[in-house]
């Protein structure tokens, strides 16, 4: 299959700092493509160096299938939207969406026409006369949008498009964003630090860590199955619960904690078999898999515990315990009475959460 | 006072002893700059009868402006009579293109510093902010030399050229701080955008920049008008500006000093910057703030 954009054994440094570490990364035709990781993890690096914006130390750069490693940004067939917007403040929105076009020297008939396409698509055909200080945050990522979409470009590349919004704003644009990947059908790569948009836009997510892509796949498995404990800390709110211990493998492993309570793992499905030697492991436990009440009787691990402490969030509620000795967190329906200090009984399968070698960080 | 309940802003007395010190002090600051002001205009508009008497802080029994006329029109200096007039022509004559030609170059040189950073480009800048920190007479000799080879010792082009060098390293700094106080991603933008080195220049910088240019004129045709060193060593006798001709004015020593005339010439010669000063002196504080901010 032809990559849409191809990346092969990236370096970047700077002076001594190793920003990118050989990374590899093949997208293919029209796949949505989130960069996910905390700031400076590189990142916003990997995308200054597929828009031609940083010049790589190493490696190779494949835009539709042709090299473009030294070619410069405006030859890559890129569009690119920045978090500031970016927009050019002394010129009207219309100036704004049609200089890339003018410095091309493009008929003006021709800019014209893909102005007003996307405008029409972005609507934003009302606002195009006026000065980017006169529009809002919303209108303004449009205009910036915009500005990539009238280029007509293969790729598009976003980075942290929705960060200077605000709450609301960022979950309309989000939408509009995906209506517009599901409309125009071209590749993006967006750079965030927000796992929300990574898992609501994205394809593929590849979540970075010190220039270095730790796990690249859907939502779903990211999600659910965490190649290491850095993924799994880093993507859920509230975080993961963690248990310490050690792994006993077999035919029917078993897990410790360090306070000595035992944890049946039957029924994990491990990427390696374990041997039956006893190894650090860390489980790793999503707090919405922790179930109270009734439904515990059925989970493989049950125990009783004492809420601590009560946040409701509206769609549902966060409780704070303390199970096998370490702080735990779970996630319920909002219409179960919870109450501080009060006894009830939880359990989770293990099955549904995530083991990982203690030493190595690694899934098992 | 006392029963009154809190409501509404708090009462503030106007005389508090802060306020009181605050003024005087600024009072007292303002009065020492101005005093000498006050005495130049007062004798440039007394006739020598009334100088002679004395009384140099009393206002003019009868105000006249021939003192000005002369100092403009007719002043000797040595051998000629011509006043300032020539000077003057002869300070635009320099001030305008030096301070143009080392606007431009100095706005191109903070714009490529901050945005087209070239292999070295952090080590010229610092050449050129350590160029800014030697001083003038350490190079006076060897630029004679310079320019004496280059044949523009003694000319117009020669003054220029020495006062667009020296106002390089100032110039550049201010562009590059404020250059590099705009947002990097603009320039992304327009590189993706196609634009290159002089488009995205003159079409997404220079219009930004307005404030940081008033600025760099102010200084320049400040600090050019204001120049005499390099004006009496590189412009030729021919060429001096105004400030070397109200020197020679002020100092030619035949027959009576005609302190109103000295002091209508000073006055005619400081008015160029004053006047700057006064109607942009807005922009100037903005533009400053705007190119300190960062370093």
């Amino acid at each position: 299959m032809q990559h849409s954009v191809s990346i092969k054994d990236l370096s970047l440094n700077f002076g001594n700092v190793k920003v990118l570490q050989h990374l590899d990364l093949d997208i293919g035709q029209g796949e949505f493509i989130v960069l996910l990781g905390p700031s400076g993890c590189g990142k916003s690096t990997l995308l200054n160096c597929i828009a031609g914006l940083l010049d790589v130390s190493e490696g190779q750069i494949f835009i539709g299938g042709k090299n473009v490693t030294w070619e410069e940004p405006k030859d890559r067939g890129i569009g690119m939207v920045f978090q500031s917007y970016a927009l050019y403040p002394q010129m009207s929105v219309e100036r704004n969406l049609s200089f890339g076009l003018r410095v091309s020297g493009m008929k003006k008939d021709e800019i014209e026409k893909r102005v007003s396409r996307a405008a029409e698509i972005l609507q934003i055909g009302p606002l195009l006369q006026r000065k980017p200080a006169n529009l809002s945050g919303g209108q303004r990522q449009r205009v910036a949008i915009g500005r990539a979409l009238v280029r007509d470009v293969d790729v598009f590349l976003f980075d942290e498009p929705l960060s200077n919004l605000d709450a609301k704003l960022r979950s309309d644009l989000r939408v509009e964003i995906k209506r517009l990947h599901q409309r125009l059908k071209n590749t993006m790569i967006y750079v965030t630090h927000d796992q929300i948009e990574a898992l609501t836009l994205a394809d593929r997510i590849a979540v970075m860590k010190g220039g270095v892509i730790q796990q690249l796949d859907t939502p779903h498995v990211i999600y659910n199955r965490p190649v290491n404990l850095y993924v799994a800390g880093f993507i859920g709110s509230p975080s993961m619960n963690f248990f310490e211990g050690s792994l006993a493998g077999g035919a029917e492993p078993v897990f410790t904690a360090n306070d000595g309570t035992k944890i049946s793992a039957r029924g994990y499905k491990f990427d390696v078999a374990p041997n039956t030697a006893v190894t650090p492991a860390v489980l790793g436990v999503r707090p919405e898999h922790v179930v109270i009440g009734e439904g515990a009787k059925s989970m493989t691990f049950q125990t009783e515990i004492e809420i601590e402490i009560v946040e409701p969030m509206g769609s549902d509620t966060l409780a704070w315990t303390s199970i096998a000795g370490q702080s735990v967190t779970f996630r319920c329906d909002s219409d179960v009475p919870l109450a501080t200090g009060q006894k009830m009984l939880a359990g989770f399968d293990v099955e549904r959460g995530s083991l990982f070698n203690a030493e190595t960080t690694n899934r098992l | 006072m006392s029963n009154i309940e809190a409501s509404g802003p708090k009462p503030r007395s106007f005389f508090t002893t802060s306020r009181i010190v605050t003024y005087s002090v600024l009072l007292i600051a303002a009065m020492y700059y101005l005093f000498p002001l006050y005495v130049m205009i007062t004798t440039s508009l007394k006739g020598m009868p009334e100088v002679r008497l004395g009384n140099i802080f009393a206002p003019p029994m009868e105000v006249t402006f021939a003192p000005w006329v002369k100092a403009w029109d007719s002043a000797c200096t040595g051998l000629y009579c011509e006043g300032l007039k020539p000077g003057f022509w002869n300070s635009v004559k320099i001030t305008v293109p030096s301070t143009i030609i080392s606007v431009l170059i100095a706005a191109v040189n903070g714009y490529a510093l901050v945005n087209w950073r070239f292999k070295g480009s952090e080590i010229f800048f610092t050449v050129l902010l350590f160029g800014s920190f030697i001083p003038y007479q350490v190079m006076l000799y060897p630029l004679v030399i310079i320019t004496a080879q280059l044949k523009v010792f003694g000319t117009l082009q020669g003054v220029v050229l020495i006062h667009t060098i020296f106002g390089m390293p100032i110039l550049t700094l201010l562009f590059r701080n404020y250059f590099a106080s705009l947002p990097q991603e603009l320039f992304k933008a327009a590189r993706v955008d196609g634009a290159g080195f002089w488009r995205i220049f003159f079409e997404i910088m220079v219009p930004m920049s307005l404030p940081i240019f008033v600025v760099a004129i102010i200084l320049q045709v400040t600090g050019i008008w204001n120049d005499f060193l390099f004006g009496v060593v590189f412009a030729g006798t021919t060429n001096y500006p105004m400030t070397v001709q109200l020197n020679n004015i002020v100092n030619s020593v035949q027959g009576v000093q005609e302190y109103n005339v000295n002091m209508a010439a000073t006055i005619l010669t400081g008015a160029v910057p004053l006047i700057v000063y006064f109607i942009s002196g807005k922009w100037f504080v903005r533009g400053i703030a705007a190119g300190a901010v960062k370093g």
